[in-house]
């Protein structure tokens, strides 16, 4: 059992409750506590079930390496799954579950699993679940989904805010401990700029637990003599609940801070900090490892620096009666405080034969029974831990000795925390004496000027004593202080550190070492994963050598903590079978971010309306007052039709056309891309981009033409306006503005950049109008101003001049095959132009029509669209467009690669319209042509033409000018459709109700 | 993320501002090339553990075009230059070399 301590906890402040639940049951903790400390302060020990095999789950941990006590955190939209209860502060009326079981965490149906796991090795899903194939699909898969996975998926929209952060500094320091303060502290006293985060709500780390002695100063006295002094630097920020989360290329580093987790308010929930520092300094310590004996997952086992902190930092006895196990001194100081608190330690198993230094000595004149060379053999207990099997190490699991206990506090080592070094490439030392991977300090990550840019302090550095971690500390800063200018030349003197003698660790990777399999296989390595020993050591039999691919077979170190308590231990047990080093084998590679992030902190701001920004045009405000339905295209917002007072969509956009093609219509076509080209070599230039030849065109009229890329595809299309013997106007599509402009500038700046040309992006200067239908002239007539005459404007040309007192530049192009003017003036008159043609045109009946009926009437012309006919595989020869690729010029970009053979070839799809045999069925856009088991190609634009009373498509088939006249099957939506190959343009096929 | 300088604007930026354009000092095969030189300029690329030589357009920026010849193992970023050009400058090359003095150009 556990159980709150009548006295001490640093942390925590008695005088302030705190009520809380978990699984509805109402509890209470003090403030200060975590979501852990609290819930076994309330003797909670058992805190959820494992994944694969539905064990019971204790708290392994006091901090971010927890693989057990994940929780779901609040409810609804507040909802969150696998929050870590060692890194949860408690607040008022905070709901915690527990995950995974079903139907309660006392009594789960899948703990079955459990007597089931000699069928459930490593690689299980690869070996027992292949034949017949259809119970893949129809019974293992749903079982494994029902039974698999941690925490549960948010159903409600995440109701938080989120942001980021941007900041620039000269050294970052990642840990707020003993070493991060003493580095913080020589290089502030240098006067660099000093960014320290701590992820944790407290500084101090271990100083605050382990009895260390500085300068005369217990540990805690010390952090607070060096958080007065570095609270007083002006150029040293310091920040708790911020982790150093990952650290990237030329000195980017993230930042996760959880702003109010701790104590929900209206804030931002989480805050990412975007930093950019000259020189990064990883204190981020070291992690202790478990020891891989049977049942080292029952609850009631744990860490023993963990058991330590639940005494010292929270006051909670983590276990009325404690087992230590281990194999290295730092154990012995979780013995003395449990001694310390009045707690029974019945037995301390040292794996060494020699046994402990100077703390081993402490532990035995305090009468504490130390056994050298021993080891546990298995613990005893389901939901918590009732005893321990006392064996020799050495040997092979025979006990010696059982022992009555409730807790079982173990120690296998240490790992650094290399996570912010290696993450940019840092590479590692193999240190065999300690049993730990190290950062090398001669490889480190680099920056751009190709110096190291990531120093480790303190036990991230593997300084695991009090001296030596001080003097990394030291020597770090002054480094990184020297580095970006800012040194001192004085060193600071050494200070007085009490240090116990300390004997030498010894690693133990199997405990008892010649541990049969019935041991192994309930010795845990990976605790979140289930990932056993013997799981690692049959991965090893069947072949698989590489750490990386054991990784993946047996899921070792591939959940939420990826490995932080397991790889070590994983990749010794794989060496050991392998009768391989340790180094040679090597680490899996570490990854950003060091911990879970919450994917709203990288999101930041940017969700809903911010995701990205929404373009309107001049006369967007008009269009939502007529009660337009608007369709996004690219950045823009287009009115896709305009419904009346209990109108349907389908006829809104017939009655839109009809207007049009029977009186006047009236479209907002400003999103159309219009970039100028201009200088001496304009025309030069728009030949090369172009298939077509725009240098011909004179000026005051207006081309047609087709842009390819290398490839030789369609990539936009477009209408060009020579204005001027050197400046060009070009058209592009809505969607292509930018990458079109992007793709001139390309062009000059990297290939042809002798030519004497300049491009400019004018598309949000202008709003254009299109008046279209056969009453249009008489529209732009009654505004007065320039003349619209056939004569003096006809089918293709231009002219500037005044409409209605507005600057104007009209264009006879025709996108709907209706007489057409185009009308652009500067954006800011666009309202008023707008305005004005709709009362011009009232007596003609004029209509806006939206994006679907300018759909409808250009396929009804048989006009193809770029991202509908086309789709980047397309060639304008394709789309029976040849006649825009000019034979005359030598070059193009497009022309090489429209002449390679398999563009040449016979067989390409080509572009035909289709005639459904029944005029009641319109084809599904997307739809196959099949025909003896072959697809033959796909419908690309479908509608229903209100012109002609009948659906009409348009494809993208097989030889398709050669089957003109043949019925083609469609399939699509379970249905079987018949349809005619047809010519593309059903509408007016000569042309003559545009060149009126 | 990288940091770049652009050598038109002068600005150091992140990496977010600029875009990166694959493999620099690809010559054109268009019109009469073989289809072999036209694959190879369109599709073969290098992709060496060492010094490349990149386009980027500095596109949040002033938009220019600009090379940068960069460690792909390292990072380090040896210099920018200008994209008018076919080939890497001779002072680029002496800066490669004063850090790589085995570099060869190949």
């Amino acid at each position: 059992m556990s159980f709150r301590l009548p006295e001490g906890g640093c942390l925590i402040d008695r005088g302030q409750p705190v009520s809380f639940s978990f699984n509805g049951k109402a509890m209470q903790g003090f403030a200060g506590d975590t979501l852990a400390s609290a819930l076994m302060a309330n003797d909670q020990r058992m805190v959820g079930r494992s994944f694969k095999y539905h064990r019971p789950r204790g708290i392994m941990a006091s901090g971010v390496e927890e693989p057990n006590a994940l929780m779901n955190m609040e409810e609804g939209a507040r909802f969150e799954p696998n929050q870590r209860a060692t890194t949860q502060e408690i607040f008022a009326g905070l709901q915690a579950r527990s995950q995974n079981h079903w139907p309660s965490l006392g009594f789960d149906i899948g703990a079955l699993n459990n007597h089931l796991s000699r069928f459930l090795p490593a690689g299980f899903y690869y070996k027992t679940f292949m034949k017949p194939q259809w119970a893949w699909k129809h019974v293992f898969e749903p079982i494994i989904r029902r039974s698999a996975g941690l925490g549960q998926v948010p159903g409600a929209r995440d109701a938080d805010r989120y942001e980021h952060f941007y900041v620039y500094t000269d050294i970052l320091i990642v840990g707020g401990g003993l070493a991060g303060f003493e580095a913080a502290l020589e290089a502030g006293r240098a006067g660099a700029r000093v960014l320290l985060l701590e992820q944790s709500p407290y500084y101090g780390g271990r100083a605050m637990v382990d009895d260390i002695e500085l300068g005369g100063r217990s540990g805690p006295a010390h952090i607070a003599h060096l958080l007065a002094q570095l609270e007083r630097m002006e150029n040293v920020t310091l920040r708790l609940r911020i982790q150093g989360a990952g650290v990237f290329d030329h000195g980017y580093a993230l930042g996760y801070e959880r702003v109010n987790d701790h104590a929900p308010d209206t804030r931002p929930r989480h805050r990412l900090w975007r930093i950019r520092a000259a020189r990064i300094i990883s204190a981020t310590g070291a992690l202790e490892r478990p020891l891989s004996f049977a049942g080292n997952d029952i609850p009631g086992v744990m860490l023993a620096g963990a058991a330590r902190d639940y005494i010292r930092l929270y006051g909670v006895a983590p276990g009325a009666r404690t087992v230590v196990a281990c194999n290295n001194d730092d154990a012995y100081r979780t013995a003395l405080a449990l001694h310390g608190a009045g707690l029974e330690v019945p037995l301390i198993v040292d794996a060494r034969l020699k046994g402990g230094g100077e703390l081993a000595e402490q532990a035995r004149s305090l009468g504490i029974r130390v056994a050298n060379g021993h080891a546990i053999a298995r613990v005893n207990g389901g939901k918590q831990v009732t005893g321990v099997e006392v064996c020799l190490q050495s040997g092979t699991g025979g006990a010696v000795e059982t022992i009555a206990c409730d807790c079982v506090a173990m120690s296998g080592g240490f790992s650094p925390v290399v996570h912010l070094w290696s993450h940019c490439g840092g590479k590692l030392n193999w240190d065999a004496a300690n049993g730990m991977f190290t950062p090398d300090p001669a490889r480190p990550p680099t920056d751009h000027n190709g110096e190291g840019f990531v120093l480790a302090a303190g036990s991230a550095f593997g300084a695991l004593q009090t001296d030596a971690c001080i003097k990394s500390a030291i020597s770090a800063a002054r480094q990184a202080g020297e580095e970006v200018g800012r040194s001192l030349a004085e060193e600071p003197a050494p200070r007085r550190v009490r240090q116990e003698q300390v004997a030498s660790p010894l690693p133990v990777w199997a405990m008892p070492a010649k541990a049969p399999y019935a041991l192994r296989a309930k010795s845990w390595l990976d605790f979140q994963n289930d990932v056993k020993v013997s799981d690692v050591q049959l991965a090893a039999r069947e072949g698989f050598e590489s750490v990386e691919h054991t990784k993946r077979y047996t899921t070792l170190g591939m959940a939420t903590d990826q490995g932080k308590l397991s790889n070590i231990n994983g990749l010794a047990v794989l060496a050991d079978s392998l009768a391989a080093e340790i180094p040679q084998v090597g680490t899996t590679t570490f990854r950003p971010p060091y911990t879970p992030i919450s994917l709203g902190a990288i999101a930041g701001e940017a969700a809903g309306r911010l995701f990205k920004p929404t373009r309107k045009t001049a006369m967007h405000e008009w269009h939502a007052r007529r009660g337009a339905i608007f369709e996004p295209v690219g950045d823009w917002l287009r009115p896709y039709a305009y419904p009346q007072q209990g109108e349907r969509v389908q006829d809104a956009i017939n009655r839109e056309i009809r207007a049009t093609r029977n009186g006047v219509g009236l479209f907002d076509a400003s999103t159309l891309g219009k970039i100028m080209v201009k200088g001496p070599d304009a025309g030069r230039f728009l030949d090369l981009v172009y298939t077509n030849m725009i240098s011909s065109l004179k000026p005051g009229k207006c081309r047609y033409g087709l842009m390819c890329n290398e490839n030789g595809f369609l990539i936009d299309d477009g209408v060009v306006a020579r204005l001027s013997e050197d400046s060009f106007l070009c058209h592009t599509t809505t969607g292509g503005a930018g990458n079109i402009h992007a793709h001139m500038e390309e062009w000059l700046q990297t290939e042809w950049w002798d030519l004497e040309v300049f491009t400019l992006d004018l598309t949000e200067q202008f709003a254009q109008i299109v008046v279209a239908g056969p009453e249009a002239r008489k529209v732009l007539e009654a505004l007065g101003g320039l003349d619209v005459s056939r004569a003096a404007l006809p089918f293709m040309g231009f002219v500037e001049g005044e409409l209605a007192g507005i600057k104007a530049r009209v264009f006879r192009i025709s996108f709907s095959g209706e007489l057409s003017y185009e009308i652009a003036v500067p954006a800011g008159q666009g309202v008023l132009l707008w305005n004005l043609l709709l009362q011009a045109g009232g007596e003609h009946g004029i209509a806006p029509y939206g994006t679907e009926a300018l759909h409808v009437m250009r396929a009804e012309k048989g006009f193809v669209v770029v991202g509908d006919e086309s789709d980047g595989t397309v060639t304008p020869y394709d789309l029976g467009m040849g006649w825009a690729v000019s034979k005359k010029k030598d070059d193009f970009i497009g022309k090489r690669g429209m002449q390679r053979s398999f563009l040449t070839a016979e067989g390409r799809k080509q572009l035909v319209g289709l005639r459904t045999l029944s005029d009641r069925e319109k084809l599904p856009e997307g739809a196959h042509a099949v025909a003896d088991g072959k697809a033959l190609g796909h419908v690309t634009s479908s509608y229903f033409s209100p012109t002609l009373q009948h659906p009409i498509a348009m494809a993208l088939i097989q030889n398709g000018q050669a089957r003109m006249g043949e019925v083609l099957e469609f399939r699509a939506d379970g249905k079987l459709y018949k349809a005619r190959v047809v010519d593309p343009v059903f509408y007016d096929r000569k042309g003559a109700r545009q060149d009126v | 993320m990288l940091l770049l300088k652009c050598p038109c604007c002068g600005v150091e930026g992140e990496e977010t501002e600029f875009h990166c354009g694959g493999e620099a000092h690809i010559r054109r095969h268009a019109t009469g090339s073989t289809d072999g030189e036209f694959a190879s300029y369109m599709f073969e690329r290098k992709n060496p553990k060492a010094v490349v030589f990149e386009r980027w357009r500095h596109v949040f920026g002033c938009g220019k075009w600009f090379h940068a010849a960069r460690c792909t193992v390292t990072l380090e970023v040896f210099a920018t230059y200008g994209a008018q050009v076919l080939a890497p400058p001779k002072p680029v090359i002496a800066k490669i070399k004063a850090r790589r003095p085995d570099w060869r150009q190949k």
